[in-house]
C-alpha cells in the first residue's frame, strides 16, 4: 500500500513536468533552438578550422559536426538542470515547491522524483534534437539510440541534483546571469563537449587539466560512447560518483532542521 | 509532562507547544504554545509581522524548530512526520496553483502526492468541486480563472486526501468582499458539518465568528487565547475591533 503510494506520488511528479513542458511551447521551441544553431551555424563555421583525428568511439575520420552533437546533447542536459533549478528558487518563491514538500512522503523522495521528471523532460528533448540531426546527415548506429537512453539518464540525473544543489543556496531568481556565467559557460567551455581534450592540451596545460576534471565533461564522453554503443565505465563511474555527490549536498540543503533555507528570512 | 499531559496533547488535532524559533539572531517566534480540538475553528489573529507565517512554515514542517513541539492527531512533526502530514491539508497566502494545467491536472497532481488512486480522485474531485458549483469548469486552465475561483480551488485540493487539520494562511487577501464572504462561511460550515480542526490566520476582524476560537499574535508572542467573548470581556472592551488594538498597539516589551 506504501509503495503503491510512493508509485503514484512519483507518477505524478514526472507527469507534471512532462505536461508542463509540453504546455509551454516557447520553452520547448528555445530549448531546441539553442542546440540547432550550434550545429547548424558554429559547427558549419569551425568545419574547416579544426580537423578531429581518429578517436574512439569513432573508426573513421568525423566531421566536426558528428564531433559536437554528443557535447550538445550534454549542454541540452546541463542548460535543463540549471533551468529547473531555477524554476525551483521560483516555485519556492511562489509556493508550488511548499505543495510538494508538504505531502506525506518523505523529503528525500520527493527531490529525487523531482530529479526524475527534470531528466524526463531533458531526455525527450534529446531525442527530439537528434532527430533534426539525423536529417542534417549525423547518423549514429541505431543501437546507439538505445545505448544512449541509460546514459542520458545518468547524466540527467547528474546535472539535475548540481542544479538542485544550486537552487537550495541560491536566494533570489535573479541570478540567473550568475549562473550562466560561473556556471553553464565554465563548465561547457572547459569540457570535451567542443573540442577534444588534446586539442586543448596542446595550447594549455592547466586547461586541459581542469577540462579533464570537470564532471561535464564526464557526462559528454559518457554520451559520446553510448551513442556509438560502447560503455565508457571511467566516465559512468566519475558521474554516478559525482552524482550522488551533488544529491547528497542538495538533500542536505533542503533539510528541515539543517537546510539553507532556515537562514531565509520568511514572512 | 506526565501521562495525562500525554494524552492530552494526542487528543488535540493540532497541538502546539513550548515553540520558539529565530532567523539568526532575530526571534520570529517566542514559547508560542496553544491547542485546536476537532470541529473547531481557531483564529491565529495578528498584524503583519507578528509570526504568523513563520509559524505556518513549521506546522506544515517546511523548517524544524530547536526548542518546542509541534503534534498533529498525536503524531509529532518531527519524528512522525509521515502520519502528521498525511492529516494536514494547507492554503497558503500566496496561490500555489499551476497556471498554464488545468483544474484537473492541479488536483490530480495533489492526489497523487498523496497516494489516491486516478479512480477514488476523480470521485473526490467530483465532490468537492461540486460544493463551490465549479465541477463543470473541471478542465479550464488556471490561468483563466480569477481570484476568488482560485482559492476555491486551492481550498478544494487542501481538502482531497481527507486531512483533519486545515491551515489556512490569510485565504482571503486580494478577494473582493463576495468572496471572502463566501469562502469565511464555507470554512465555517466545514468545521461544523466534517468536525475538521481549523486554524486560520488573518488579521481582518470581521473574518472572526462568535463562536471561534482566538489566539493573538504579536511581536512572535502569544498575547492571549481563548473564546471572542472571553477575549473582549479580560480586557473591558467594547468589542472585538477595540480587544486586537489593545493588544497590538502596546508596545510589548
Amino acid at each position: 500500500m506504501l509503495l503503491l503510494h510512493y508509485l503514484r506520488a512519483m507518477k505524478g511528479i514526472v507527469g507534471r513536468e512532462l505536461w508542463r513542458f509540453v504546455q509551454q511551447r516557447e520553452r520547448f521551441f528555445s530549448a531546441l533552438v539553442r542546440p540547432m544553431i550550434w550545429l547548424f551555424v558554429f559547427a558549419a563555421g569551425f568545419k574547416s578550422v579544426l580537423g578531429i583525428a581518429i578517436a574512439p568511439p569513432y573508426e573513421t575520420y568525423i566531421l566536426y559536426e558528428v564531433y559536437i552533437t554528443p557535447g550538445l546533447l550534454g549542454m541540452i542536459q546541463l542548460f535543463n538542470g540549471m533551468q529547473s533549478s531555477l524554476s525551483m528558487v521560483y516555485d519556492r518563491e511562489m509556493g508550488s515547491m511548499r505543495i510538494l514538500l508538504v505531502s506525506p512522503l518523505p523529503r528525500s523522495f520527493l527531490l529525487i522524483s523531482k530529479l526524475l521528471a527534470g531528466t524526463a523532460v531533458s531526455i525527450v528533448q534529446c531525442y527530439v534534437f537528434l532527430a533534426i540531426a539525423w536529417c542534417y546527415g549525423i547518423e549514429p548506429p541505431v543501437m546507439g539510440y538505445l545505448w544512449l537512453f541509460p546514459a542520458l539518464v545518468v547524466s540527467g540525473l547528474m546535472l539535475g541534483s548540481l542544479g538542485m544543489l544550486l537552487s537550495s543556496f541560491i536566494k533570489q531568481l535573479e541570478n540567473f546571469a550568475g549562473v550562466m556565467n560561473f556556471v553553464i559557460f565554465p563548465m561547457f567551455f572547459m569540457s570535451s563537449a567542443l573540442y577534444p581534450l588534446w586539442k586543448l592540451q596542446e595550447s594549455n596545460e592547466w586547461l586541459a587539466r581542469l577540462a579533464e576534471y570537470n564532471p561535464f565533461t564526464k557526462n559528454v564522453e559518457l554520451i559520446r560512447f553510448a551513442l556509438y554503443g560502447q560503455l565508457n565505465i571511467e566516465a559512468l563511474y566519475y558521474t554516478v560518483a559525482s552524482l550522488l555527490l551533488f544529491l547528497f549536498v542538495a538533500i542536505q540543503g533542503y533539510n528541515p532542521s539543517r537546510g539553507m533555507m532556515n537562514k531565509k528570512k520568511g514572512r | 509532562m506526565g501521562a495525562g499531559g500525554k494524552a492530552m496533547m494526542d487528543s488535540m488535532a493540532l497541538s502546539v507547544k513550548g515553540l520558539s524559533f529565530s532567523y539568526g539572531p532575530q526571534a520570529a517566534l517566542l514559547g508560542v504554545g496553544f491547542d485546536v480540538q476537532r470541529s473547531q475553528c481557531c483564529i491565529l489573529l495578528g498584524p503583519n509581522g507578528a509570526g504568523k507565517s513563520t509559524l505556518f512554515a513549521l506546522i506544515t514542517g517546511l523548517y524544524h524548530a530547536r526548542e518546542g513541539r509541534i503534534a498533529l492527531g498525536g503524531n509529532e512533526i518531527k519524528k512522525s512526520s509521515f502520519q502528521a502530514l498525511s492529516q494536514l491539508g494547507v492554503v497558503f497566502q500566496q496561490s500555489t496553483l499551476d497556471l498554464d494545467l488545468t483544474i484537473k491536472q492541479n488536483l490530480h497532481y495533489h492526489a497523487a502526492l498523496h497516494g489516491i488512486s486516478r479512480k477514488q480522485a476523480n470521485n473526490i474531485i467530483h465532490q468537492e468541486l461540486e460544493r463551490f458549483e465549479m465541477f463543470e469548469r473541471l478542465n479550464e486552465k488556471v490561468r483563466h480563472l480569477n481570484g476568488g475561483h482560485r482559492r476555491r480551488v486551492e481550498i478544494a485540493r487542501a481538502l482531497l486526501h481527507k486531512p483533519s487539520v486545515l491551515l489556512l494562511d490569510e485565504p482571503t487577501v486580494g478577494l473582493d468582499l463576495p468572496s471572502r464572504q463566501a469562502i469565511v462561511s464555507y470554512i465555517h460550515d466545514l468545521t461544523k458539518e466534517q468536525g475538521l480542526a481549523v486554524l486560520w490566520a488573518t488579521h481582518l476582524i470581521d473574518e472572526v465568528y462568535p463562536t471561534d476560537q482566538l489566539v493573538v499574535l504579536h511581536h512572535g508572542k502569544i498575547q492571549i487565547t481563548g473564546t471572542v467573548s472571553g477575549v473582549i470581556e479580560k480586557v473591558h472592551a467594547e468589542n472585538l475591533q477595540d480587544a486586537f488594538a489593545h493588544f497590538t498597539q502596546k508596545e510589548v516589551g
